[in-house]
């Protein structure tokens, strides 16, 4: 078999259904392999950095590695982005790269980069292939890694000559990975923290969950377990931006998200509670807030796959290192034999004080039939979709946010955001990937003007593959959220953050042979959003929105959880509004 | 000090050298990293070794001396085993038993007036002469690295010198059953 073949063979054999990707002179070998077979189905993007993104949609909306396939120099440097994206979200990626032929390495060759070293700390492991006979244990390798552990992106670089050259292949079930290079769970001893855990949690007067990411990533069942215990326990349950989903939104016990945009109820809860249960979650700067006053009184429990994580921020009481899912288990299987309960007492007490919080509405805001609230169209949005299965990704940004406070997830996977890195330009190519994933789905990137034209290209690849994926524009003008902190920490003063000579995004969308709608007034919203659902092919939905409107409730940078701002006429304190200015 | 972008409560503890040594596959990449990984998280390296140690595994030792809090040092040793390369990181200060050792090449000025000495010093440190031309000298000294730092600054004070240091290699001296 020729390397070109053999990398086919290794995808066919790791059941890859479908590759994202762009051809290009260092891989033509692997393209033209690709034209003689039909087992894996090829999606052309029209920028490699759709291409990643497409491949994270697809891997979070099904769990599944997602798989890239781009050449040499640009085309590796153009998924950089997506990759540490990857890595920051814990998304299993392989990505495959092509490289010049081996004798023209470092002579600075037409379309070479240094791949492997320009990736090497945005990857979980990368390799470059010089033997083809070590290409399919590099790719099945490759594919354990990415989804072992703490999952992540994993590059391979492959030089053209490498490509034409014959190798044996290697089947998937003979490779022996060795251990130390795979998450080992057997090394941490948990038993003990188990038992700990559980008497924590009987013990506890003011408990609440704090639920991450690693719950969707250990998989559904993780979630299905997550819940029950929340339930067993009858504790309060807050959850990132990344959380979102496991449990359902309208799950009595759910608090919603926490964090600096999250709810004042669940923040509040966070800084008052005397026992925190992390699982799955990193103490992200975007959920502490200001460290030194991060919910000062409790113990902490951390679950957490990555061992990193642990002590990392937070000095955390009792860690535990490994999955979620056979952690909680265990967990749950403790608790039962031990015949545990919550105090109910000491909970109601709690929960009397969560809802008091709960009685601010943080989320209250002033509609008016002028012109339409983007947290109104959101939340029209969610009321004419829930019904349906439905898939939102976004970009980043206001809209990011509004769109995590005021659609209601109910389940994992369903919703698909950059959290840890912030891509603005990820979601519209991530719904084409979860799309292509999920061909009987809804799927609606909920976008900002500006965001959408940063990967506004795969509107082609969303045509061409018939993709019937809806973008709906919260239009205000402005890259709102950088104009929103010039706004409350600049003096108002809208540096380079007014989007003018935006395009029509109707006519953008006719061009491209997609249907585009735009709503001016709230009359006009549910009938575009409608019209949008019913349309079976690629949609804009160009919604004009409030053009000075800001995202609250808000921990402003520097401040503490119960710091919240919940409006623009409320102001944060000077001494922390200085040191908040310099932070991110 | 830790490495969130907000404040951080006050810690007092003490920032002390650490000495690692981590085990790794000897494979293309696989120092490049691990000194990646120091430098993309702000981490420093005083000294660095590598070495294969084992020619049939490919396995190679590599010793770093680093200054860090425990806690600094703990997060380091855990950003160094998410490198899928890495059997194992032992840290051998908390280990408490293990003996270190760097070697150090000096090349020193000599005439005869001070040649008697240069002589003198490196007996008494036991620096070993090993090369001897165009009136150069090159001396070999082995041990603790304040030994090295001792002779250096004693034969210094007489001469003007180049030196070259291999930076410290250490082992624990009782059987780590951690690593394999």
């Amino acid at each position: 078999m020729t390397g070109a073949e053999i990398v086919l063979q290794s995808l066919v054999d790791q059941g890859v259904e479908v590759v994202f990707g762009y051809p290009g002179g260092a891989v033509l070998p692997i393209y033209d392999t690709l034209f003689k077979q039909n087992s894996i189905k090829h999606v052309l993007v029209r920028q490699e950095g759709g291409a990643i993104h497409a491949a994270e949609g697809y891997a979070r909306s099904t769990g599944k590695v997602g798989v890239v396939l781009v050449t040499s120099g640009p085309g590796a440097t153009n998924v950089v982005t997506g990759l540490t994206d990857a890595m920051m979200d814990s998304i299993p990626i392989v990505c495959i790269t092509g490289q010049v032929p081996q004798h023209l390495i470092g002579s600075d060759a037409f379309q070479e980069c240094d791949t492997t070293g320009i990736t090497r700390p945005c990857t979980k492991h990368n390799y470059l292939v010089k033997d083809p006979n070590k290409l399919s244990p590099v790719f099945h390798e490759a594919f354990t890694i990415a989804k072992d552990g703490r999952p992540g992106p994993v590059l391979i670089d492959i030089p053209k000559d490498v490509q034409f050259a014959k190798g044996n292949y290697t089947q998937k079930e003979k490779i022996i990975i060795p251990s130390h290079r795979l998450f080992e769970p057997e090394i941490f001893k948990n038993d003990e923290k188990i038992n700990e855990v559980v008497n924590l949690i009987s013990k506890a007067k003011k408990p609440i969950f704090y639920i991450g990411g690693g719950c969707i990533n250990s998989g559904p069942k993780a979630s299905e377990l997550v819940s029950q215990f929340v339930e067993t326990t009858g504790a309060p349950a807050t959850m990132t931006l990344m959380g979102l989903g496991v449990l359902g939104s309208s799950h009595s016990n759910s608090l919603g998200m926490l964090g600096m945009h999250g709810m004042y109820e669940a923040n509040m809860a966070m800084h008052e509670c005397d026992l925190l249960i992390n699982i799955g979650a990193r103490f992200d700067d975007r959920v502490t807030g200001r460290l030194d006053a991060f919910s000062p009184n409790s113990k902490k429990i951390h679950i957490d796959i990555d061992e990193s994580n642990i002590n990392k921020t937070i000095k955390v009481d009792v860690p535990v290192v490994g999955d979620v899912t056979s952690i909680l288990k265990r967990v749950i299987k403790v608790w039962k034999e031990n015949n545990l309960k919550t105090n109910q007492s000491d909970l109601k007490l709690w929960w009397d004080k969560i809802n008091n919080w709960k009685k601010i509405d943080c989320l209250h805001f002033t509609n008016n039939e002028k012109e339409i609230k983007p947290q109104y169209a959101i939340q029209r949005l969610y009321e004419l979709t829930k019904d349906k299965k439905t898939f939102i990704t976004t970009e980043v940004g206001q809209h990011q946010m509004w769109a995590a406070q005021y659609y209601k997830f109910e389940k994992p996977n369903r919703w698909l955001t950059s959290g840890g890195l912030g891509t603005m330009g990820y979601g519209f190519p991530a719904a084409i990937g979860a799309q292509v994933a999920n061909p009987d789905a809804l799927v609606i990137d909920v976008a900002g003007d500006a965001s959408i034209l940063m990967n506004i290209q795969e509107m082609s690849t969303a045509v061409q593959y018939r993709l019937p994926v809806k973008i709906f524009i919260l239009n205000n003008e402005y890259m709102g959220m950088v104009r929103q902190w010039q706004e409350l920490l600049h003096g108002g003063r809208y540096s380079e953050s007014y989007t003018d000579s935006l395009p029509d995004f109707v006519k953008l969308a006719e061009s491209y042979k997609a249907i585009g709608l735009r709503a001016k007034k709230p009359k006009e919203l549910d009938g575009v959003i409608n019209e949008m659902i019913n349309t079976d092919k690629t949609v804009i939905a160009d919604i004009w929105v409030s053009k000075e409107e800001n995202c609250f409730p808000m921990i402003q940078s520097g401040s503490a959880h119960n710091e919240m701002v919940l409006s623009k006429d409320q102001k944060q304190d000077k001494l922390s509004a200085e040191k908040g200015k310099i932070l991110v | 000090m830790n490495k969130s972008v907000y404040d951080s409560p006050e810690t007092t503890a003490v920032s002390r050298r650490h000495i690692l040594t981590v085990l790794v596959d000897n494979e293309p990449g696989v120092l490049a990293r691990v000194i990646g990984m120091f430098s993309g998280r702000g981490y420093n390296i005083e000294s660095l070794n590598v070495a294969e140690v084992s020619n049939d595994e490919h396995l190679s030792r590599i010793t770093i001396v680093t200054e860090g809090t425990s806690e600094v040092v703990s997060q380091i040793e855990k950003q160094l085993l998410r490198i899928v390369p890495v059997h194992s990181v032992s840290n051998l200060d908390e280990e408490g038993s293990s003996v270190e050792a760097e070697v150090a090449l000096v090349n020193i000025d000599l005439n005869d007036s001070n040649k008697k000495k240069i002589y003198e010093v490196c007996d008494f440190y036991r620096a070993r002469r090993i090369e001897n031309e165009n009136n150069y000298v090159i001396f070999e000294i082995a041990g603790a690295s304040e030994r090295i730092n001792r002779f250096i600054k004693d034969v210094n004070q007489i001469t003007k010198i180049e030196i070259v240091r291999s930076g410290p290699v250490a082992i624990s001296t009782h059987k780590n059953t951690k690593e394999e």
